[in-house]
């Protein structure tokens, strides 16, 4: 059974729903979005993940309406939408805080947008009956929202946002304020309403793992900048620099000198140390800086050194990081430098192989780290 | 025993301060009109004992509240202050919340200025403050001589002395305890509500009819009653900016107390004012439990 990707931006054939072309943000002095160009497809779920500051939200509030861009266009649908003020725009957003009006009901707050829009009174009826159902809230249609709990006021905020079934919904730090359990859960339940709706949806998020789980692609920002937008499994397996590796996931980035040799790389680390192997798409003069990153689950750990492996290198445990499932063990070479290495926990604590202090073998092999530029 | 000695304290202030003196203003407002002092009779007289009380209560009764139904000078001067203190506090309204939505608006740094000029006015004597309206709201007065000058009127207007400068005083005098409260409801209102209305389909105007005006309604509501049940009672105001037509119950029962000399009367006109009082006293403190309940 084959069943088609969703890959649009790989298609050059599909229209971009929203595209971002030369789109620069200034707040007085300071830069916010830095002149970036991209695109977001239809049925899309979009994530902009980033550090505080980084210009994430700002890109967003563009989208709705409640900043301009300072220099550059948006286009939603190929229109520009700069001049469209945010209640004439086909675009939902969904607060950070939920924004519920406090003085009215679950039922009234879902209603909001459509008695806005002079819709019939048994189609608004029809409607939120719809939404509640969708965000399964029928049973708190009455209540104020100060009479319900958290997850059920970010199901509320995400029905009403829906209600107008626009063509972009926009997520603010949309599961925020939810604790770590019912924030799983919410991700799963916002893949299910985006796939079960077909809207496109954007989120800004701060959390890696959340923008991982949901979205269908990520794009990294730091400094006003997108600096990968790609899908999770390339963001976390082929990140494009040291930000990005360092940003998504666990990872140890070793400095060295590449030297080309065969159909990989060389890599010399440390004086008298033997080199590292690496292979690469990308090109290296030799004795140019680079950095190799290497995910701690790609590093097996072994008492004697193993037969054949491409990289092995010899020091002591430092550090053991016990994460019920798994366990990270920090394991510091010679020259001082620490590899992380991730091993499942599949046998019961007490016969763990290695403890504090033990010297042990890092192996990986050539395909395991990714080579970046310095 | 602590505990009952810390609420003692409130509950003997309230006794002392007003439980006792209402009680005063309800004896003599069940006594005689007299030429004597205190100019009323009976007085309760200690030395002759069980009998001296039982003569002493059997002397009191509620002739002066007939008199009240009989003259209609005193029902009129109710409504007339009624009727003046609702007028008086919707314009006080109308003035005050632009002011308290501008003071919630601005920015962060000029807050405290505003509320400074809001409450500046309290350092002054209310008298003086008063007086000086009489200054500005007379015939040569400096409204109608910079409106001459600069050829808005050619006939100085009559302000003074009639209903219009009592609006004016009220307004200008209440006027702070309608925007505090306002502004303590707007400065709450969080933004992203308004960028919500906004983002659902309202213009800035639905927004603000949809929004902003029923999460400040309690603000509102406890300015209207803080200005409206003060003004009923006012007697400075209407005595010094109002005319011989303005007709108000404060100014009623200071002649009963002062030109009369009619303490029994006058008690009665106060009591009856307290029982009117007591409706919307009690339906604001209703609202602001309302609002303690909300904030929970």
């Amino acid at each position: 059974m084959s069943q088609t990707v969703f890959a649009p931006w790989n298609d050059p054939d599909v229209k971009p729903l929203i595209q971002f072309k030369n789109v620069t943000k200034r707040f007085g002095d300071f830069i916010a979005i830095d002149n970036q160009s991209f695109d977001i497809y239809a049925q899309e779920f979009f994530a902009l993940l980033g550090p505080s500051g980084c210009g994430k939200t700002t890109m967003m509030r563009m989208l709705a309406g409640f900043e301009k861009p300072t220099e550059g266009t948006i286009l939603l649908a190929g229109q520009d939408i700069a001049p469209i003020p945010p209640n004439k725009r086909a675009v939902n957003m969904m607060f950070q805080s939920y924004a519920l009006f406090p003085h009215l009901s679950v039922w009234d707050n879902i209603a909001f947008g459509l008695k806005r829009d002079r819709m019939a009174t048994d189609a608004i009826a029809a409607r939120v009956e719809e939404m509640l159902k969708l965000t399964r809230l029928e049973k708190f249609a009455k209540r104020k929202p100060h009479q319900i709990s958290g997850g059920q006021r970010q199901r509320v905020a995400l029905a009403r946002s829906l209600a107008k079934a626009p063509k972009l919904l926009l997520l603010d730090e949309p599961l925020g304020a939810l604790d770590a359990k019912l924030r799983q859960d919410t991700q799963f339940e916002l893949m299910d309403i985006q796939e079960k709706t077909g809207t496109t949806f954007v989120i800004v998020t701060h959390d890696q793992e959340e923008a991982m789980t949901v979205a269908s692609r990520v794009a990294v920002m730091d400094h006003g900048r997108i600096i990968q937008a790609d899908t999770p499994a390339r963001i976390y397996e082929m990140p494009n620099c040291v930000y990005v590796a360092d940003f998504i996931g666990d990872v140890t980035i070793i400095e060295g000198r590449a030297t080309k040799s065969g159909d990989g790389y060389d890599i010399a680390y440390a004086e008298g140390q033997p080199t590292l192997r690496a292979t690469t798409d990308k090109s290296f003069e030799n004795g140019q800086t680079c950095h190799l990153a290497i995910r701690p689950e790609k590093v097996t750990i072994t008492a004697e050194r193993p037969e054949g492996a491409a990289n092995a290198v010899q020091g002591k445990i430092l550090d053991i990081a016990y994460l019920g499932n798994l366990s990270t063990y920090h394991v510091e070479l010679p020259t001082g430098q620490i590899i992380k290495s991730q091993i499942a926990n599949t046998r019961r604590l007490s016969r763990r192989n290695f403890t504090w202090e033990d010297t042990v073998w890092l192996s990986w092999t050539e395909t395991a780290g990714v080579l970046l530029e310095g | 025993m602590r505990r009952f000695a810390l609420i003692a304290v409130p509950y003997f202030w309230l006794l002392a301060l007003f439980l006792v003196p209402f009680l005063i203003v309800l004896k003599i407002s069940l006594s005689d009109i007299a030429l004597a002092i205190p100019p009323y009779t009976p007085t309760l007289d200690f030395s002759a004992g069980w009998e001296g009380f039982k003569a002493f209560l059997s002397a009191l009764d509620l002739e002066n509240f007939e008199f009240l139904t009989t003259d209609d000078l005193y029902w009129k001067a109710y409504l007339s202050s009624l009727q003046i203190a609702f007028i008086a506090t919707v314009a006080t309204l109308i003035v005050g919340y632009p002011i308290a939505y501008g003071m919630a608006n601005a920015p962060d740094h000029w807050r405290p200025t505003l509320m400074m000029l809001v409450i500046l006015p309290f350092w002054t004597s209310f008298l003086i403050r008063v007086y000086a309206w009489v200054g500005i709201l007379s015939t040569e007065g400096y409204l109608n001589q910079f409106l001459l000058g600069i050829g808005v009127i050619s006939e100085p207007l009559t302000i003074l002395n009639t209903n219009t400068a009592v609006y004016i005083g009220i307004v200008y005098t209440y006027l702070p305890f309608m925007i505090l409260p306002i502004y303590s409801a707007l400065e709450r209102l969080d933004a992203s509500l308004l960028e919500a209305a906004e983002d659902l389909g309202c213009s800035r105007i639905t927004a603000f009819w949809l929004v902003t005006v029923p999460l400040s309604k309690n603000g509102i509501i406890a300015g209207c009653f803080l200005v409206f049940i003060p003004t009923i009672g006012e007697f400075v105001i209407p005595s010094l900016l109002g005319g011989s037509k303005t007709l108000m119950i404060g100014k009623v029962l200071w002649e009963e107390f002062f030109n009369n000399r009619d303490w029994p009367v006058a008690s009665a006109v106060a009591v009856i004012l307290l029982l009117i009082l007591i409706i919307p006293i009690i339906l604001f403190q209703r609202n602001e439990q309302k609002q303690r309940e909300a904030d929970r």
